[in-house]
């Protein structure tokens, strides 16, 4: 029994903590929210060269073969950060085709994915349905070997940026779509969150070979879902962690009617709320990485946990912050509504509280 | 990270288990305390004699010299098999370890064994009825006359009182010095003239928890425990022994109830189908095993931690905070289920699962006052873990 992160983990986490400071300070932030592609090419290059596009993927793919503890750690600090960047879309992409792409599409698609050479993302929700998990309605109609791809994705992150889309189709499919295909335009989505970019994809008669269309089907794209559940919910857990450092600091320093405003109950309770909340969902993020790494049949319900949790607190702890801030924390100069807006977009992908929360009622009851 | 029990500590959770197991005798008495107390003197002379009792003493006081994780495990299989509390919880959580730390050889020697046994019932004298969470204002005092103090004044919310032996009482015997200062930590004889136990009747009904009137009650000065002006820091060490281990005991009894509660919502009909299949019911129960999950991993994050450097640190109030509220609302769910017989209480033929949830719903009222209330314990996290500035 040891929980608590590997000298290894520790390195990864300050690594990342002293890279991601120095980059995304709050001008850059607010320069690349107004920026044309959201992100830098040499930040993403840099990134590349530190190993964090193959993180959590297979060395024999050109990953650095560590595990969804140490995906976590890092997603943990770029939530922390802020840090506007394709890698969790990427990360999807890659966890996608390393569980569940032939040999001949690793060589393909993940080998340069892993080593930032080719950069991937996830077209899986279609226009005017729900957006529920696994229920896709794109028609994957054959043509050939291949098969012919018609209608519109929505929520697509990072699709600009992207070399290639996994596009989930009605039969439980993914395929690999490059960008620049026949057929295949984007428009960018107005979003609550500036600090990812989403888009919706046409695809009009769009032609996919045969080698491009994923072994896999249905369920077996879980083993993807529940991992990447994992790093959002760790994102959430670093916005949380820093908006609450964030009310902390504030509430030692700002003074009214004569003492610092943390001496008052009233906001010191909601600090005391607010790591309650954090540590919480830090927990549950650490809990499920681990069950990933080490015991996967615990992976499905820890996930639901983890995500159910951080998705709540990854934008209730920043609305907190906000309220310890007073008028200021309302204001666009400051920047607590970035993370405020990041928490809650993340809640909203790949399942929210409550869709999680059925499906862990679903585990305890049926064990009941 | 490594969140499952290496083969040593999966041996030592056996050896615990194949014990209660073989051991167990049934559920305590629903009526009377009494009956309670008999039961669990028997309790623990079995686990002494089997080297149960006080498993985190060393070996040469008696005790068993157990890890941190193995007073967790033992803490966390008892709990979740259920097993009677030891007569003597106080005295085997507190004093001995007080009495270990700081008390004389003499009276290592005097006071020890008896604990163990449960031949001696120990109980806490520190809160009074004017200092709760502020316990260091406390006003009873001790007048130092020739080799013996006398004491005057009053204690209250005393757990099993009655029943006591030996009380472990803070007093002023200082008055002129800083609050803190003047305190005195003594062990006190309840068995004499002068001092009074009355039961406390709380909203359960029952009566755990005593007053205690002490009108010029005499103790011998060899029986203050870590010298004269000391009470304090003494008395600390007894709160942190308090604290220690039971987050363990606390996780695997809220694992139980939330069992009952599933089983409580699979065989309750609602709205033409099962409690089990409702969806608001089933939103809240998923909440609470959250969070009941997230509970257990921040204990086994503090323990981790704890095994580093030592002393276990103020982020274990952040887990009693959490324990009384989810213990709080699986009551508060259970009654929600029950619905139209809420009302309907232990003794009434027609009260779902004969009351048992009527008694918990009450009982954990108090969760979030008993040992330290959720408003200090936020204060300690604002001012210990943040290091917001200190309320004044």
């Amino acid at each position: 029994m040891y929980f608590d992160l590997t000298d290894e983990q520790q390195a990864i986490k300050s690594t990342a903590r002293d890279f991601l400071a120095a980059r995304y300070k709050s001008e850059r932030i607010r320069a690349l929210a107004d920026s044309e592609n959201g992100f830098e090419q040499s930040d993403w290059d840099e990134m590349a060269e530190l190993g964090w596009t193959g993180l959590a993927l297979p060395e024999e793919w050109g990953g650095q073969g560590l595990g969804i503890v140490d995906l976590a750690v890092l997603f943990e600090e770029m939530g922390y950060a802020l840090a506007p960047s394709p890698l969790l879309s990427n990360t999807v992409a890659g966890l996608a085709l390393s569980l569940c792409g032939s040999g001949d599409q690793r060589e393909r698609f993940l080998r340069p994915l892993a080593e930032g050479k080719l950069r991937g993302t996830p077209a899986l929700w279609d226009a005017g349905t729900p957006g529920m998990i696994g229920e896709f309605t794109m028609e994957a109609r054959a043509d050939g070997d291949g098969v012919v791809l018609d209608g519109e994705k929505v929520l697509v992150m990072d699709a600009a940026a992207a070399d290639f889309f996994l596009v989930a189709s009605a039969d439980g499919r993914r395929h690999v779509v490059e960008a620049g295909a026949s057929g295949l335009s984007l428009a960018p989505a107005t979003t609550i969150d500036l600090t990812r970019r989403l888009f919706s994809v046409r695809f009009e008669g769009v032609r996919v070979a045969a080698e491009n269309t994923l072994p896999a089907a249905g369920e077996d794209y879980f083993d993807v879902f529940f991992r990447i559940c994992v790093a959002l919910a760790a994102e959430s857990t670093g916005i949380a962690q820093r908006t609450m450092e964030m009310a902390v600091s504030y509430a030692k320093d700002r003074q009214q009617f004569g003492r610092p405003i943390g001496s008052y109950q009233a906001v010191s309770h909601r600090c005391a709320q607010m790591l309650l909340e954090t540590e919480n969902a830090r927990s549950a993020v650490y809990g499920a990485a681990w069950a990933a790494d080490a015991e996967p049949e615990s992976l499905p319900r820890a996930a639901s946990m983890a995500k159910a949790y951080a998705s709540d607190a990854g934008w209730r702890v920043p609305d907190a912050s906000i309220q310890v801030h007073g008028g200021i924390g309302f204001t666009w100069e400051h920047d607590l509504h970035f993370f405020l807006k990041r928490g809650r977009a993340n809640a909203a992908m790949f399942g929210d509280a409550k869709w999680h929360r059925e499906r862990v009622a679903d585990a305890v009851l049926a064990a009941a | 990270m490594d969140l499952t029990l290496s083969p040593s500590e999966q041996q030592f959770r056996d050896e615990v288990r194949d014990w209660i197991e073989a051991n167990h005798p049934g559920p305590e008495p629903e009526a009377g305390l009494e009956e309670v107390m008999a039961f669990r003197r028997e309790w623990q002379l079995k686990m002494h004699a089997a080297g149960w009792a006080g498993i985190s003493w060393p070996k040469e006081y008696g005790g068993r010299g157990a890890t941190m994780i193995e007073q967790a495990i033992f803490v966390g299989e008892a709990s979740r098999l259920e097993a009677p509390s030891p007569a003597n919880v106080l005295g085997l959580a507190m004093g001995g370890p007080v009495v270990i730390a700081h008390g004389t050889d003499e009276q290592k020697a005097r006071y020890l064994e008896p604990i163990l046994t449960g031949e001696e019932i120990w109980c806490q004298g520190f809160s009074e009825p004017e200092s709760g969470s502020d316990l260091a204002s406390l006003k009873t005092r001790a007048v130092r006359d020739g080799d013996e103090w006398v004491v005057t004044g009053q204690k209250v919310w005393t757990t099993f009182a009655q029943y006591a032996k030996w009380c472990m009482l803070v007093a002023r015997t200082d008055a002129d010095a800083p609050k803190h200062k003047g305190l005195t930590y003594f062990l006190m004889d309840m068995e004499q003239e002068g001092v009074e136990a009355k039961p406390l009747v709380q909203i359960t009904g029952e009566g755990e928890f005593n007053e205690v009137f002490i009108n010029e009650a005499r103790i011998p000065s060899e029986n203050i425990v870590g010298g004269e002006g000391n009470g304090w820091p003494v008395a600390i060490t007894t709160l942190m022994n308090e604290r220690a281990g039971l987050a363990f005991g606390a996780i695997a009894q809220i694992a139980n109830n939330l069992k009952r509660l599933g089983a409580l919502a699979a065989e309750t009909r609602v709205n033409g189908g099962t409690a089990a299949e409702d969806p608001v019911f089933r939103q809240r129960l998923a909440q609470l095993h959250i969070e009941a999950e997230t509970m257990r991993l921040n204990a086994y994050r503090g323990l981790t931690k704890t095994m580093q450097s030592g002393i276990p640190g103020p982020e274990g109030s952040l887990g009693k905070w959490q324990w009384a509220d989810i213990n709080q609302r699986i009551a508060e769910l259970a009654l929600d289920i029950e619905g139209a017989y809420a009302p309907l209480a232990r003794g009434d033929e027609h009260a779902v699962g004969g009351g048992a949830w009527q008694y918990s719903f009450l009982r954990s009222r108090a969760n979030s006052i008993e040992g330290g209330t959720t408003d200090i314990l936020k204060n300690i996290i604002a001012e210990r873990v943040l290091g917001l500035p200190r309320m004044r």
